[in-house]
């Protein structure tokens, strides 16, 4: 059975695309077969940070408006035999998305024995955001511990609930998953930044995993690399945590407790 | 490495590797957008033609137009592969390798 994910948020630039680009290779490395979907169309950005821009021949564009088969505009992942990119159109707007043509292309990878396809959402609740949570079977909502992305991600969960194919079927709702991503575990500490559990409290829906603020994002986006490869960063573990709960392992969280500056620290600055 | 590399002020760290990624591909995005736009098409026909001889991947061709005094040129380059195996015509298609 092929499970579909949106990764959305309401906001821009909370980490949906750097969310997206690890759950998929971190589902990919259990051996699952998994294509990462680019729904910003007009702002390619997740062959970036997969670190494949210059392989992109067809785009989700091209295979919607007939132009190409669907496999021949899967990218294969370099690193995972089981890890399958669709790139966005860089040219075209989000009104080349159609519903029927969405639909199409994900009914085609389910009967081509996907077990999960991760639907990369843009921001904003217009077309393609609507498109992407639109035959969801799960969400993960990527929220930054602050006012504005609170808010829009509660504007989110309310479109789950109502704008999406189970929804309308009646097929039960939206399995909702909270990813809060950018944490800074001391400014919590320090009173200045919302915690897990206020945000939680707030949301009313379960967390997936906690994704501390990391120097790591920005060397894999760099490179090309995405963070959950690199086994060292905290946030490449957090990811990891995140996608084995996905799987429905328990994980306790990590990363959400200030760290106690050793004599070292003190002395010298951190 | 000398003993004192470590002190120059630019390390070579992963912005280098960026800033190479950036550079080709924001280049090929402004030769596809500025002008004749007929070259992301080309580009495709030119990878199905050459894969019924030579599996290369779709990175391997890099295309650009420039001006060269009064006339545009067509500037067309493709890395093979490093054995130059040529692969067989039939199955060659973009997925099972790109
Ligand atoms: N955990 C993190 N730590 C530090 N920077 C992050 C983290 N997550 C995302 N970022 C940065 O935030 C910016 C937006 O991330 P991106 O994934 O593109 O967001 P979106 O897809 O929601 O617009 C990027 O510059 C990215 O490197
Ligand atoms: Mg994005």
């Amino acid at each position: 059975m092929t499970e579909i994910i949106v990764v959305t948020s309401g906001k821009g630039g909370v980490g949906k695309t750097t969310t997206s680009a690890s759950l998929a290779v971190g589902l990919a490395q259990r051996g699952k077969k998994v294509a990462v979907i680019d729904f910003d169309v007009g702002l390619r950005n997740l062959d970036l940070i997969m670190g494949c821009e210059r392989r992109v021949v067809y785009d989700f564009v091209n295979v919607i408006q007939g132009e190409c088969s669907l496999r021949q505009a899967l990218i294969k992942d370099k690193r995972i035999d089981t890890l399958f990119i669709l790139a966005a159109s860089q040219t075209r707007d989000k009104d080349a998305l159609s519903k029927e043509g969405v639909e199409r292309v994900l009914n085609e990878l389910a009967d081509d024995g996907f077990d999960y396809i991760i639907c990369d959402s843009p921001a904003g609740i217009e077309k393609g955001a609507a498109l992407a949570m639109y035959f969801a079977d799960r969400a993960v909502v990527v929220v930054n511990p602050e006012v504005s992305s609170v808010r829009d991600s509660d504007r989110i969960l309310g479109l789950l609930a109502s704008k999406t194919r189970r929804a309308e079927r009646g097929d039960g709702a939206v399995e909702q998953h909270l990813l809060l991503t950018r944490y800074s575990p001391d400014r919590v500490a320090g009173g200045d930044m919302m915690g897990v559990e206020d945000v939680k409290d707030i949301l009313g829906i379960e967390v997936l995993g906690v994704v501390p603020e990391s120097s790591g994002v920005l060397t894999a986006s760099n490179a090309g690399v995405p963070v959950i490869l690199d086994a060292e960063s905290a946030a490449g573990q957090a990811y990891a945590d995140a996608v084995a709960r996905l799987c429905g392992e328990t994980v306790t969280m990590r990363f959400i407790d200030a760290q106690k500056k050793g004599l070292f620290a003190r002395i010298f600055g951190s | 490495m000398g003993l004192f590399d470590f002190l120059r002020s630019r390390p070579r760290g992963s912005a280098t590797v960026a800033t190479e990624r950036l550079r080709i591909i924001v280049a090929q995005e402004r030769a596809q957008s500025g002008r004749p736009d007929y070259l992301p098409l080309l580009r495709r026909e030119l990878l199905e033609v050459i894969r019924k001889y030579v599996n290369i991947d779709p990175e391997a061709i890099e295309i650009s137009v420039e001006r060269e005094g009064n006339q545009d040129v067509l500037e067309l380059s493709v890395a093979l592969p490093e054995k130059g195996v040529a692969a067989p015509a039939t199955d060659a298609t973009p997925a099972s390798d790109a």
